[in-house]
């Protein structure tokens, strides 16, 4: 049985300047026809400035129920935020 | 040190539903969420593919050039959302031609509306007014529903059709203002997809089975007969600015409801256009499976000359 | 009985007898026609992906067809300020004979392979027409060149790249390409043959010598048919050609009596 042609996913910088953004998924025989594809599919009506495309099969993502252990951590450690210091009013351009 | 609490994927599961959190991909859900989705979301992308058909009929008798441009773009939008949905359903872990399969071989279902016939170009009309207007009732809470792929699908359908709408209802609207002909062409075709129309939101609540469930999980997130009343009681107003009638003599302004009375829907007539006996199931099953074989060629051709690139590639 | 009113069909004897609109009509004409044939795979394609990118090209082509429609009625219009006509007067209510596109554009779709190849010579002509159009000394003409060249580069782009996709894919796809280049190339002789409106053009100073992009297209064709390992056809000239002088091929008649049907059938109606 013959199989579909691969899934790209896609990715959109949608104005200068900005960093390019998932918007979803197609299908192309290469990167070449997933670019064009993109185009067609995802910019119709002027979405963007930059397209990347991967092939869907070539990411590699963190496993959901690793969730607690990746980002909890990150939970109390307030002092990486700027509000996290009392500094004077007075003081300017901080 | 605390106590660690069990907590079963299920339970996960129910509790993300309660705080409106989405459910992702690589998220575990339950087997029978998983199909349900499969089901709706292909259900959906089958109707876009199927639903380019009637209408792609009138894109090379479109009566001027304006109308032509306006209505290649409905249709390429459809092929666009039909696309949006296979992406979205391909990430529950089943593939588009797996979905091609079960709509080519009738096990999959479409939107029972797009077996009827386009007969004249006011349906394109009609079709903007009336169906695109029961199915943005349908889809707009769709856009919350808990599977984030599917919901975001959805978002950019729901903005890319705010167009679909406008433009059927201003082709009545120029038909109602023109010519006594074009006036009756439009009656007509709103006569004729009226009804079918109003199946479009489904059986009623009391004999549609995944209903309730369906609710629990926030895929749905009214029944079918709320969005069905909604969408009368907003198209009985619009008929009267449009000068036509619907073809419901019980259709009535109920004061104590607060919404308008409409006439028994023939449940018959569904599930005989539903199982098949619709007047054009054949022609646009034979079109979308005519599609699919004459372009066999084609896509094994790209993938052969990819692969070939590839080698080269590697070669150099 | 309703008739239609005399001063709704436009005067052929205006358009005939005026080089520029004729001009101007001969570049709409292609565009609407290829575009209408290009449609006409809407809801049909090999993939969903490809379905959307050709209803794109059909697009782009009809909104030239209408730039250069409506700058036509202007022209009409000056000539003829008691009846005036616009872009859809010009498009669905003019016959075969009056119609000035090549005979290239009417070609039936086919298979997959005929509608990219006919795209590729089509666009490949395009690129090179509008590149020399820039320098029209008529500056609307020279803004439908500039805003349309954008698109006929990608156009070109596309459809090289399926040139090059189905020429060098699987054995059966070379074959079907390599007929569907014997089967359109006869048609791509005329694009390059001058018709008497297009002389005055020139001389005029708004219009390009066809034969002036004749070696640049064909080269642009070798390179990409030698990409696509096929062999590009032994010429046979002459025997295509009419379309810039209304001598169709039969598949216009059709064309046109399914695109003006409403038109015909309700005269004189708005929509």
């Amino acid at each position: 049985m013959h199989t579909d042609w691969p899934l790209w996913e896609v990715f959109i910088r949608s104005k200068q300047g900005l960093d390019h953004k998932h918007v979803g998924s197609l299908h192309a025989a290469d990167a070449q026809m997933a670019i064009e594809n993109a185009r067609d599919v995802y910019t119709r009506r002027m979405e963007g400035v930059s397209i990347w495309v991967v092939q869907s099969s070539d990411i590699h993502a963190s496993n959901p129920d690793d969730a607690e252990s990746l980002y909890d951590p990150a939970n109390d450690k307030a002092y990486r935020h700027p509000t996290f210091y009392d500094l004077p009013d007075e003081l300017r351009h901080m | 040190m605390e106590t660690v609490e069990i907590t079963c994927p299920d339970q996960v599961f129910l509790d993300k539903l309660d705080r409106e959190l989405k459910i992702e991909p690589k998220d575990w859900m339950p087997e029978p969420y998983r199909q349900t989705l499969i089901r709706q979301i292909s259900q959906h992308a089958h109707s876009e593919i199927v639903g380019m058909l009637p209408e792609g009929n009138w894109i090379t008798r479109a009566p001027s050039l304006k109308r032509k441009a306006i209505l290649l773009a409905k249709v390429q939008d459809e092929a666009g959302h039909g696309l949006y949905l296979y992406a979205a359903a391909e990430t529950l872990g089943i593939s588009r031609e797996k979905m091609y399969q079960q709509l080519h071989n009738g096990k999959a279902k479409y939107s029972s509306i797009f077996n009827y016939p386009t007969l004249s170009w006011a349906d394109i009309g009609a079709i903007g007014w009336l169906v695109d207007g029961a199915a943005i009732m349908n889809q707009v809470p769709l856009c919350r529903n808990s599977y984030g792929p599917y919901a975001r699908a959805m978002v950019r359908i729901c903005k890319e059709e705010s167009f679909h709408q406008r433009q059927g209802f201003e082709i009545l609207l120029t038909l109602s203002r023109g010519t006594p002909q074009q006036r009756a062409m439009a009656q007509d075709a709103v006569n004729r997809w009226w009804w079918p129309s109003m199946m479009m939101f489904g059986p009623p609540d009391a004999s549609s089975p995944h209903t309730q469930q369906s609710m629990r999980w926030k895929i749905k997130r009214f029944t079918n007969d709320e969005l069905r009343q909604k969408f009368v009681d907003i198209c009985a107003e619009q008929a009267t600015i449009l000068g036509f009638s619907l073809p419901d003599p019980l259709l009535k302004w109920n004061a104590t409801t607060g919404h308008f009375d409409f006439g028994p829907i023939n449940w018959d007539e569904f599930n005989q256009v539903i199982n098949g006996n619709g007047p054009c199931n054949k022609e646009r099953l034979d079109a979308r499976r005519k599609a699919w074989d004459d372009g066999e060629w084609v896509r094994e051709a790209a993938e052969a000359h990819a692969a070939k690139q590839k080698t080269k590639a590697a070669a150099a | 009985m309703q008739t239609m009113p005399a001063s709704l069909l436009p005067d052929t004897t205006i358009i005939n007898t005026n080089a520029r609109i004729s001009y101007v009509l001969y570049l709409a004409d292609n565009a609407l026609i290829l575009g209408h044939r290009n449609s006409e795979w809407c809801g049909h394609g090999p993939a969903l992906e490809q379905d959307i990118a050709l209803s794109n090209i059909a697009l782009d082509l009809l909104g030239q067809a209408r730039h250069l429609y409506q700058y036509a009625a202007e022209l009409y219009n000056q000539l003829n300020p008691s009846a005036p006509v616009t872009e859809d007067h010009l498009a669905y209510l003019r016959d075969v004979r009056d119609f000035r596109n090549c005979l290239l554009a009417e070609q039936p779709n086919g298979h997959w392979g005929q509608t990219v190849l006919r795209q590729f010579f089509f666009s490949c002509w395009q690129y090179y027409f509008y590149q020399q159009l820039q320098h029209s000394n008529d500056t609307q003409l020279q803004a439908i060149a500039i805003k349309s060249l954008k698109e006929v580069t990608y156009h070109l782009r596309w459809s090289s790249e399926w040139v090059i996709r189905l020429g060098d894919g699987t054995a059966e796809s070379k074959t079907r390409m390599q007929q569907a280049a014997a089967d359109l190339w006869p048609y791509t002789h005329e694009l390059f043959q001058p018709a008497a409106f297009e002389q005055e053009a020139v001389s005029a100073g708004y219009g390009v010598t066809p034969g002036s992009i004749e070696k640049d297209c064909l080269g642009r064709i070798q390179h990409i048919f030698s990409e696509a390992t096929l062999s590009v056809p032994v010429t046979q000239p002459g025997l295509h050609s009419g379309g810039k002088t209304g001598v169709h091929t039969e598949h216009l008649g059709f064309i046109l009596a399914e695109m003006q049907f409403l038109q015909r059938a309700y005269p004189g109606s708005e929509w």
